[in-house]
């Protein structure tokens, strides 16, 4: 569950204020899937990070399931990004020298999981994404589809209760953009929720719940009774 | 993130960037081989001096005319003369001390040495049978002035100059001249070489008596005196200063000169010398510090992205700190384990390439060494580390 209370977040550039989030206050609960859609610079990328607890408010407060977030210090923060939350970035994010079973292997090194019992997740997460002959290739030497794939299983292998994905196939071209997606869906449909930011419509549609930003104000917020 | 977690992990990064790990490692390593190969250089030379002053006695007290200081204004004092002069009966005299083991008086000279119609000037020296254990000559071959034969006309030559003179035949038992007298050759020096800049192998040895007579002189240039053991070298100083006093008529005109005092100024300069040198070598260190530093903050900006993805999937900023601190310490580990090698294989060539000059470091140089290099390397690593920890997630993940 995520509550989020008259959330305000400025920027500012040289003397301009800039405000990214303009009061907003967004409920979302568990297992939903929604999409925040949005033109660059609506403010959408800034919910996702105040919502991935990477970035702090300036006002308003945020609650994660039942627990008011803006008040814990950075390495209470920092727990819970490792154990609720997973990152999926339109660029990836891995680390180039290590290779696709060692990125995925890193959430569960930095909770302090001991070796054996990453071995075993590392092996599960692989096999889930299809990865398992791709171990032990660097990053460089994947395809796009899966190095995203890696991305989501390091995103995954901590189990977290939330996913989110900041235009997951912005850098895909869309037959393995579609594939990326329904990888998605189907941690979705497991039980998580699942957050999408895209200003590609047809990938926001997907969605059960869609979001619309613009200038730091939701301007639209529809569901589908189909989901 | 836990501890052997950390280490590993960062002990891989150092591994992925090899030729960045390689050159860093090797700046920290020749700062730690050069603070160890120097300093082994002149402790080297530290125990190379000490060594060559052990040759020439042990427990050595030196008796010379005339006093050190120069408060007194007499005329001699200039001219190098002493209104008193040293005299075998002094040096009798302090052979009844009860501290002292032997003694040797010594006169010194030059006379033509001539035979087999061979001719050259030595340096003589006028002593008696102590001479040669108290200053540590060894004999090659013969004795000089065996019990019992004290006033008898026989000469030690030196080794060279016994190879010269009687290149083929035995030297021993041959008759030369000295001067205007004949002398019967009794022994020969083994060869020593220089010591102390004096050479042992271009002089002869004649009983003191001799010595007196052929540089018509009553006066001796040194008495040689060995005390009884180690711990005795002050009080037979004290006993001889008070003996010839006495016997100069209260006059306090001798100075006694101990090997130990000598010894330990050598020791205090040259220990000094090693120091300074070590000190200046450390600096070489400290630039390494200063380059672990740079590479660090090079490290830093080109990982931002990196820090950014690790704090968003759950690094707290003292994981982040202590990976590159990690980092920072391999790096010096390394540099520092591997001057350690090199530093000991390069005194151990020099050992090899001058035998004579113990290069060993001292522990406490190589101690300080390696401490050295790590403490800069740990020191130089905060501020990187610190800096990488402070990054803001969002603004490092914009990056690439």
């Amino acid at each position: 569950m995520i509550r989020l209370t008259a959330v305000t977040r400025t920027f500012h550039m040289g003397d301009q204020a800039i405000h990214a989030l303009n009061n907003i206050d967004l409920h979302i609960a568990s297992g939903e899937y929604v999409s925040i859609m949005g033109p660059s610079g609506s403010g959408k990328s800034t919910l996702l990070n105040i919502i991935g607890l990477l970035d702090r408010p300036d006002s308003g407060s945020y609650e994660l399931d039942n627990r008011l977030i803006t008040d814990l210090s950075e390495t209470e923060q920092a727990r819970i990004r490792r154990e609720k939350i997973g990152f999926v970035f339109q660029s990836f994010h891995l680390i180039p020298r290590l290779t696709a079973a060692e990125n995925i292997e890193l959430p569960l090194i930095l909770s302090g999981i001991a070796p054996e019992q990453r071995q075993v997740r590392v092996h599960a997460a692989l096999q889930a994404f299809e990865l398992t002959q791709r171990a032990n290739h660097r990053p460089a030497e994947l395809s796009g589809g899966q190095r995203q794939r890696v991305a989501i299983a390091r995103a995954t292998v901590m189990r977290p209760g939330v996913i989110l994905a900041d235009e997951p196939t912005g850098n895909l071209d869309h037959q393995i953009g579609a594939e990326v997606m329904s990888l998605l869906e189907n941690l979705h449909r497991s039980g998580t929720t699942l957050i999408v930011v895209t200003h590609d419509r047809e990938l926001g549609a997907r969605a059960h719940r869609q979001i619309g930003m613009r200038d730091g104000n939701i301007f639209a917020d529809r569901s589908d009774d189909a989901a | 993130m836990t501890l052997p977690d950390t280490l590993q992990t960062s002990f891989k990064t150092v591994l992925s960037y090899r030729i960045r790990s390689l050159l860093i490692v090797l700046a920290m390593a020749l700062g730690v081989a050069s603070v160890i190969v120097l300093t082994a250089l002149s402790d080297g030379a530290r125990n190379y001096v000490i060594n060559q002053f052990s040759s020439i006695g042990t427990n050595l007290l030196v008796v010379l005319p005339g006093r050190a200081e120069t408060a007194g204004s007499f005329l001699g004092s200039v001219l190098g003369q002493t209104p008193r002069d040293l005299t075998l009966k002094d040096a009798q005299l302090l052979g009844r001390l009860p501290q002292v083991k032997r003694y040797a008086p010594l006169n010194i000279g030059a006379a033509e040495l001539s035979a087999a119609n061979r001719l050259r000037e030595v340096t003589v020296l006028g002593s008696n049978a102590n001479l040669i254990p108290i200053r540590h000559m060894k004999l090659a071959q013969g004795n000089f002035l065996p019990h019992g034969t004290e006033r008898s006309a026989q000469i030690v030559l030196g080794a060279k100059i016994a190879n010269e003179f009687f290149p083929r035949s035995q030297a021993i038992g041959q008759r030369v001249r000295l001067g205007d007298n004949r002398f019967l050759v009794s022994g020969v020096l083994a060869p020593q070489g220089e010591s102390m800049g004096f050479n042992t192998d271009e002089i002869v040895i004649i009983p003191i008596d001799y010595a007196q007579t052929m540089f018509n002189t009553t006066s001796l240039f040194r008495i040689l005196v060995e005390a009884k053991n180690h711990s005795e070298i002050e009080s037979a100083k004290q006993a001889i200063l008070a003996a010839l006093k006495q016997s100069h008529d209260g006059e306090d005109d001798t100075t006694v000169i101990t090997q130990d005092a000598v010894l330990a100024t050598f020791d205090r300069i040259l220990h000094a010398l090693t120091l300074a040198v070590g000190g200046i070598a450390a600096i070489s260190l400290i630039v390494a510090g200063i380059l672990v530093m740079n590479v660090m903050l090079v490290a830093v900006n080109q990982r931002t992205a990196e820090i950014g993805l690790l704090k968003a999937i759950g690094a707290t900023s003292v994981d982040i700190r202590r990976l590159f601190f990690a980092e920072a310490i391999w790096l010096s580990l390394a540099g520092a384990f591997l001057g350690f090698l090199l530093g000991e294989l390069g005194s151990g060539l020099i050992r090899f390439a001058y035998p004579q000059l113990p290069a060993w470091a001292p522990a406490w140089a190589s101690i300080a060494g390696i401490g050295v290099a790590l403490a800069t390397g740990i020191l130089a690593s905060l501020f990187p580390a610190s800096r990488a920890a402070r990054l803001d997630a969002v603004n490092a993940l914009g990056k690439r």
